[in-house]
């Protein structure tokens, strides 16, 4: 199983500055372990300390936000692309 | 209104368009649209809306034009670095376009103020630069159902979504509360490539034009994002969130908040 993951400009530090990488996973929460197992450290800047994505941080499934889905249960199939979708405020 | 013989010359290239002619170029001209920031977004989506026609153009920024801003707020010239962002953007625009009327405000943003500044604007664009001036400039759209272009930029990446509150999403149905302090680099620590801000700014700026002019379809309901590097486009849904805190079925934020200024760097001059 395969899944595009697009990474924000803020975690590229941690994914040796790709901005596509390719994860398994049946659900969100395993595609976030994927993650984690690929490039140590960047859970945490997704999930707060009780594994919760945090709230600045939005997560797409193709076009769909899964706040409006399951959450982290929302399910994946090959060929998803998965956007990881911070609130970025520059503008000066 | 009539156009005078040099509009119809000066907008002849988009007079000439299907959906807008002369009909359209009135309502540019009638239009009033409230940028704030006159940064990298403001930059461009000013330059673009003062060529356009748009009548009367405010422009919100309590800033002084420095040389490092000249790598991307393209307004401003080494001429005008010491003066106020909002004076020497006032005087470039006046010489590409006297048809638009600039009202400048050298100030910040706050509660206390901008209900009252946006109040006579048909449009609000937000080009600001932090997250407190963000979410403010958002719950005070919603409250005053002022339609919103909202951008947003850093380092490779860009953001934009367009607002019409009650109809569709707005910023905090997409992020219901600003990051805790410390967590997202938001200003002059990040970096910004000078184009990023030119793609955003100007989208923001095509969103004004087409709101004014009723054509086309707006970035309502859902959210555009760019990254520079590989040239990405692409749009997510941003569906309204009936529990949004502003402009949800039961909202829990009635009232307009300041948030307190979060930049590490700001903090530290500060």
């Amino acid at each position: 199983m395969s899944i595009k993951v697009r990474i924000p400009t803020p975690l590229q530090k941690m994914t040796q500055n790709k901005t596509e990488v390719e994860l398994s996973g049946s659900n969100i929460r395993e595609l976030i372990d994927d993650l984690e197992r690929n490039f140590p450290g960047i859970k945490e800047r997704i999930c707060d300390e009780k594994g919760k994505i945090r709230r600045f941080i939005n997560i797409y499934v193709n076009e769909e936000d899964i706040r409006f889905l399951k959450q982290d249960q929302t399910s994946l199939k090959d060929g998803d692309e998965i956007s990881i979708i911070p609130a970025i405020a520059g503008g000066s | 209104m009539k156009l005078r013989d040099d509009q119809i010359e000066r907008y002849s290239r988009q007079i000439l368009l299907p959906n807008i002619g002369g009909k359209g170029q009135e309502k540019l001209l009638n239009a009033k649209v409230l940028v704030i920031g006159a940064g990298g977004l403001g930059s461009p989506c000013l330059l673009y809306l003062a060529s356009a026609g748009i009548g009367t153009l405010g422009i919100v920024d309590s800033d002084k034009v420095e040389l490092n801003n000249l790598q991307r707020q393209i307004v401003h010239s080494v001429n005008t670095v010491g003066k106020s962002k909002v004076e020497s953007a006032k005087e470039r625009l006046s010489a590409i376009n006297p048809d638009a009327k600039i009202i400048s405000y050298d100030a910040r943003l706050t509660s206390a103020n901008i209900l009252d500044i946006i109040k006579d604007y048909d449009m609000v664009v937000d080009g600001s630069d932090n997250f407190p001036t963000r979410y403010l400039v958002n719950d005070a759209c919603v409250f005053s159902k002022k339609p919103l272009s909202h951008g947003g930029i850093f380092r490779f990446d860009g953001q934009a979504l367009t607002i019409l509150p009650g109809k569709f999403a707005c910023y905090r149905c997409l992020f219901p509360e600003p990051p805790p302090p410390g967590l997202v680099p938001s200003c002059q620590e990040a970096g910004i490539l000078g184009a990023v801000a030119g793609v955003i700014g100007t989208i923001q700026a095509n969103e004004v034009l087409k709101y004014v002019l009723g054509i086309g379809e707006l970035l309502t309901g859902k959210l555009l994002v760019f990254n520079a590097l590989d040239s990405f486009f692409r749009q997510v849904k941003v569906p309204r969130d009936p529990k949004c805190p502003v402009c949800g079925a039961n909202p829990s934020i009635t009232k307009l908040i300041d948030y307190e200024q979060f930049c590490q760097i700001r903090k530290k001059e500060a």
